[in-house]
């Protein structure tokens, strides 16, 4: 008995429905793909009135009062801290972080460990725009190598939860 | 005289490995991409931009992400409220919370998300009533600016 072995035929898939679904995948990716920008929190804490009151007993951190007032349109006017320096011009916000710079040196405190806390008095029509602004300006500062230096970690707003 | 050569009627087929790779690769860097996580954020929000906010590096046990418009408006969920009307909303957020064993709201993380045009006495407004439901530990969420 004579036994022939055939060459195996070679097999072919075709393709071309798994490239279109796939090409269909791509397509519904690319268009719902949305470049999200970065974003960053301002950490703030707000104690409830009742726990301000029953920690009274405790050591109070050194505090900065910064009053920040509106005027037209809720553009900012004047910056005023600690009800003494009063703070008008474009530069009022690098001049914010000076002095709180400044006060912090002037404490003792090593700007990483501060326990000092700002309150911020806010006009009520101020543009948050502004409120933002003011927080970044006593949190740090922009170093020219692109390094942050932590001035206030501490941040709170007056007549919320008082 | 022979004019015309005879073609060849053989099907060219090009190798469409590489290609196919290329496009499952494409695939995949799309979908691990993907934000469906829309509801928390509301599009037409503008956040102020700050070189010193802190990306968040450890997402909370819990948080609430408020969206605030310039009208006072708070879009939560995707759902559309006035401030005066949030309790009942924040004290379900605080339910919730508690039965996934966070039983202290000062633990809940509120993030804000407040429009760069809206009036910050709204804004404090809106922390006031989230302490009304007992929550005080508030996240102001802006712009990372590189």
């Amino acid at each position: 008995m004579q036994m022939s072995i055939s060459e195996p035929e070679e097999i072919k898939i075709n393709m071309t429905a798994m490239i279109d679904i796939v090409f269909q995948l791509l397509v519904f990716f690319i268009m719902t793909f949305k470049v999200v920008a970065m974003e960053g929190d301002f950490n703030i804490k707000m104690p409830l009135a009742s726990e301000s009151a029953d920690s009274l007993d405790e050591e109070l951190p050194d505090l900065i009062t910064v009053r920040l007032e509106a005027g037209e349109n809720g553009n900012i006017s004047s910056i005023i801290v600690d009800d003494s320096e009063t703070l008008r011009e474009a530069t009022m916000f690098p001049d914010l972080t000076n002095i709180v710079e400044e006060r912090l040196a002037a404490e003792g405190n090593p700007e990483q460990d501060s326990e000092t806390e700002v309150e911020f008095d806010i006009d009520y029509n101020l543009k948050y725009l502004y409120t933002v602004k003011a927080i970044g300006a006593v949190s740090g500062r922009a170093l020219p190598d692109g390094k942050m230096k932590t001035l206030i970690k501490k941040v709170k707003f007056k007549d919320v939860g008082n | 005289m022979r004019l015309f050569k005879k073609k060849s009627t053989e099907i060219l087929e090009g190798d469409l490995t590489p290609m196919i790779d290329m496009t499952f690769q494409l695939i995949a860097f799309f979908m691990l991409l993907i934000n469906f996580s829309e509801v928390d954020r509301a599009e037409e929000i503008l956040l102020p931009s700050s070189v010193l906010a802190v990306p968040p590096v450890v997402r909370p046990d819990y948080q609430i992400i408020l969206n605030l418009e310039p009208n006072g408006v708070v879009v939560f969920e995707g759902q559309k409220n006035g401030i005066d009307l949030l309790n009942p909303l924040l004290s379900r957020q605080v339910d919730a919370a508690a039965r996934e064993g966070i039983r202290d709201p000062a633990d809940i993380a509120v993030i804000i998300r407040s429009h760069e045009d809206t009036p910050t006495g709204v804004v404090q407004e809106l922390m006031a009533k989230c302490q009304e439901s007992e929550l005080q530990s508030f996240s102001l969420r802006v712009k990372n600016q590189k």
